[in-house]
């Protein structure tokens, strides 16, 4: 869950050809997080991802810039009638950076370390259904669920099941050794990593001779550096509101993609006014979406009516259930025993998203009645008071992980939305494996929570990358925590 | 004399823009108007609007309620606290209690009042009171030095000297004899630490220390601007030009009536 938070700071990437003996093979790419250490598959930091994703570790499936599942370093697969084993068939000739071979045990390896009990991984509800795992000769794995999974080839294509290999796995937060395109080269702590190409990769090699990331946290000095050409992208760019000039200036070009961020204010379920339905409805339908949209995001985002990414097929408009109507809400807080509204809190983490989009709601509330006392917290304050002490009223965060619906049947998590069926619908929607009967549970699922207006939906974040026109490659959708530089190049 | 007016007239300006934003603005602050967002200066909104749609106008005049309010209350504190322990260090000066204050007030006055404030913000939490707390605790030992080294001297004099064979006691002589002759220093002191006040609520509220949104103050309008400033550069000249003049202003109104009350200095000019 970490990671969702993380990543709703957005990520910059930024790419400096600036050098000019190797413009055309090098390039710097930033971001504002820099990771903690670069074990993928032993914390939740949405940076370790960004920066190691496809470049370095490939797990066994792997997203495309689509979100599609597509082959890793398994090639084929062979699913039983039953949908409880899954027999891979690895590539063959595949070596880590060390020089090390990739077998079946190292797949074994991984994912026995990745659901292991003193595991950090943090995402080991991936691995949950895996009964077992073995090596059948050096290049077939066969792994038994304990049931039936839909999602078991989307859930190996995460950062977090990648493949490692037990030769090097000591090193791993340091020295990360993969499969990938990218070898690790340096860490400057606080400054940069930097990848160079491997040589000796299966697939199509990369096309770039070096990727450094660089980590640039403060919106004016990214600005700043973009302007200068000291970089050539900013991937997932902080500030929006100075795209308007990138896409102005033909040396930029601005990618507009979707990412899988839910932007809600949440709701405290367990909060004595906000206990009450009503008073949700009323906060729902008091806040006027577009206007969020426009006065934070100036104008990038979709506004959503329910928890789920407008992309998703599955998606259901449901914008309908909380429309814009003042009066509407008025009367209903009134209904709930408020007719002069109340004062609550309203607490804000450090993405703009929040914190403008936060006055925003706060001057919509008061239209209402509600007196929100806004508080900004830094990132850590945030986790340590709202996410974990369920200290808050309001909050408005952007849950970036993808199909994450789930959240909603665990009564502990944060909003604290405890109702027993929907616990009992995502239960069945976890082990049914019909892509039909999945669809219309997904669809259900979205329709409940909306019309119990657990939180207010705001609007699906947009991924507003600024790279400089030439550099051509970089995903403008985030089907995950990835920068894919794997197939990133200098247009001639 | 001209350094008076122009801090005075300077001075009178943002202290009457903020007493009119009490019963009327150009526009409502509170109200939101995004469609008419980051508009240039000119037209219905002479200062131009904000990234919501504000009126700047309206904002720095309620920002300058803001950041007066903070001033006054204080230098307000560190004169009600600071000028009597002054008083009193002075009355009981070479003792214990001379020492115990004013090493108490070396000890307050070697944190700067940024410090002081990030760690009350970080006990009790960001807000506009503890923005004048912090503010006003650093103040105390700038009065209470300017108190005692004024009183010392005043101490010596003969009609001191002469109410104290007449029987008075040191709290009466402090009151009555004292107090009254170091009015004028605490009153040009009181001038500067305004100015001095001001600065530090728009340096913490630009930290995000000081008054929280949806209240406006010149700070938070600085550091709120800076992502936008290529975009719309009006953002941040005016709560600028709003804080240096009204800074000039007191600190020239400082200088003119340090000139005007100060009776060393009138003497040597007459």
């Amino acid at each position: 869950m970490n990671r969702s938070i993380f990543a709703g700071t957005a990520i910059a990437a930024l790419l400096t050809g600036g050098i000019a003996i190797a413009q055309s093979s090098s390039a710097t790419v930033g971001m504002q997080l820099e990771p903690p250490h670069l074990d993928p598959t032993g914390a939740a930091a949405g940076a370790i991802d960004q920066v190691t994703y496809s470049n370095v570790f490939e797990g066994l499936t792997r997203f495309g810039p689509d979100g599609a599942v597509n082959p890793g370093l398994a090639e084929s697969w062979e699913i039983s009638d039953d949908g409880t084993t899954y027999t891979f068939k690895l590539r063959s000739g595949v070596t880590f950076h060390d020089g090390t071979a990739l077998d079946a045990s190292d797949v074994v390896f991984s994912l026995d370390r990745a659901r292991a009990d003193d595991s950090t991984n943090a995402q080991k509800a991936l691995f949950e259904g895996i009964e077992s795992v073995e090596a059948v000769d050096d290049t077939t794995v066969k792994v038994t669920l304990k049931a039936p999974q839909g999602q078991f080839l989307f859930n190996m294509a995460w950062g977090d099941a990648v493949i490692v290999a037990p030769e090097s796995i000591e090193n791993i937060q340091t020295k990360p050794i993969g499969t990938g395109a990218f070898k690790f080269d340096n860490w400057k702590q606080g400054d940069s990593i930097s990848l160079v190409k491997n040589a000796d990769y299966w697939g199509t090699p990369a096309k770039l001779n070096e990727v450094t990331f660089k980590f640039i946290s403060d919106p004016t000095a990214a600005f700043a550096a973009m302007m200068a050409q000291d970089i050539d992208a900013f991937y997932s760019y902080p500030a929006p509101e100075n795209l308007v000039q990138f896409d102005a200036d033909p040396r930029f070009e601005v990618l507009e993609g979707s990412t899988e961020g839910e932007t809600i204010l949440a709701m405290n379920n367990k909060e004595e006014h906000f206990a009450n339905p009503l008073v949700r409805k009323a906060v729902s339908m008091a806040i006027n979406r577009d206007a969020i949209i426009d006065g934070a995001m100036f104008g990038y985002g979709t506004p959503i009516g329910t928890h789920f990414a407008p992309h998703n097929p599955d998606y259901v408009d449901l914008l309908g259930n909380s429309p814009h109507d003042p009066e509407a809400a008025k009367a209903l807080l009134a209904e709930a025993g408020y007719p002069d509204g109340f004062t609550t809190t309203l607490k804000l983490p450090p993405p703009s998203y929040a914190r403008r989009g936060g006055e925003i709601i706060a001057a919509q509330l008061r239209e209402i009645g509600i007196q929100t006392e806004i508080s900004n917290l830094e990132w850590a304050q945030w986790l340590e008071e709202v996410f974990r002490g369920k200290d808050f009223g309001l909050t408005i965060v952007s849950h970036t992980e993808p199909f994450d619906i789930g959240i909603y049947a665990r009564p502990e998590y944060y909003f604290q939305y405890d109702n027993a069926d929907f616990q009992a619908l995502i239960e069945k929607l976890s082990v049914e494996n019909d892509p039909e009967m999945r669809s219309s549970m997904a669809k259900e699922a979205q329709k409940m929570i909306s019309d119990d207006y657990v939180n207010a939906y705001l609007f699906q974040l947009a991924l507003t990358s600024v790279t400089n026109a030439k550099l051509q490659g970089i995903w403008n959708n985030a089907p995950t925590q990835a920068v894919d530089m794997t197939a990133v190049g200098w247009a001639d | 004399m001209r350094n008076l007016i122009i801090g005075l007239s300077l001075t009178a300006v943002f202290v009457a823009a903020a007493l009119i934003s009490f019963l009327w603005t150009p526009f409502d602050v509170t109200k939101f108007d995004i469609p008419n967002k980051l508009q240039a200066p000119g037209g219905a909104h002479i200062f131009g609007t904000d990234q919501f749609g504000r009126d700047i106008f309206s904002m720095i005049m309620v920002g300058a309620r803001t950041s007066i309010a903070v001033a006054v209350v204080a230098v307000g504190i560190g004169m009600a606290l600071g000028v009597p322990l002054g008083l009193a260090a002075a009355a009981r000066r070479n003792t214990w209690a001379d020492e115990l204050i004013m090493r108490g007030n070396d000890l307050v006055f070697a944190f700067p009042s940024l410090v002081i404030a990030i760690m009350m913000t970080a006990v009790f939490g960001a807000s506009a009171l503890n923005a004048i707390i912090a503010i006003g605790i650093f103040n105390i030992p700038v009065f209470a030095r300017l108190t005692r080294s004024a009183a010392l001297s005043l101490w010596q004099r003969d009609y001191v000297m002469s109410a104290r064979v007449a029987g008075k006691g040191p709290v009466l002589i402090s009151v009555e004899h004292i107090l009254p002759n170091i009015t004028n220093l605490l009153i040009v002191q009181g001038t500067i630490q305004f100015s001095l006040g001001i600065l530090a609520e728009a340096a913490l509220s630009y930290i995000g220390l000081g008054a929280q949104p949806p209240l406006p103050s010149w700070g938070r309008m600085l550091a709120e601007s800076q992502t936008l400033i290529s975009l719309a550069p009006h953002l941040a000249l005016f709560p600028g030009f709003a804080i240096v003049l009204t800074v000039l202003g007191l600190n020239l109104a400082g200088d003119g009536l340090r000139d005007l009350l100060d009776p060393k200095l009138r003497e040597v000019r007459t």
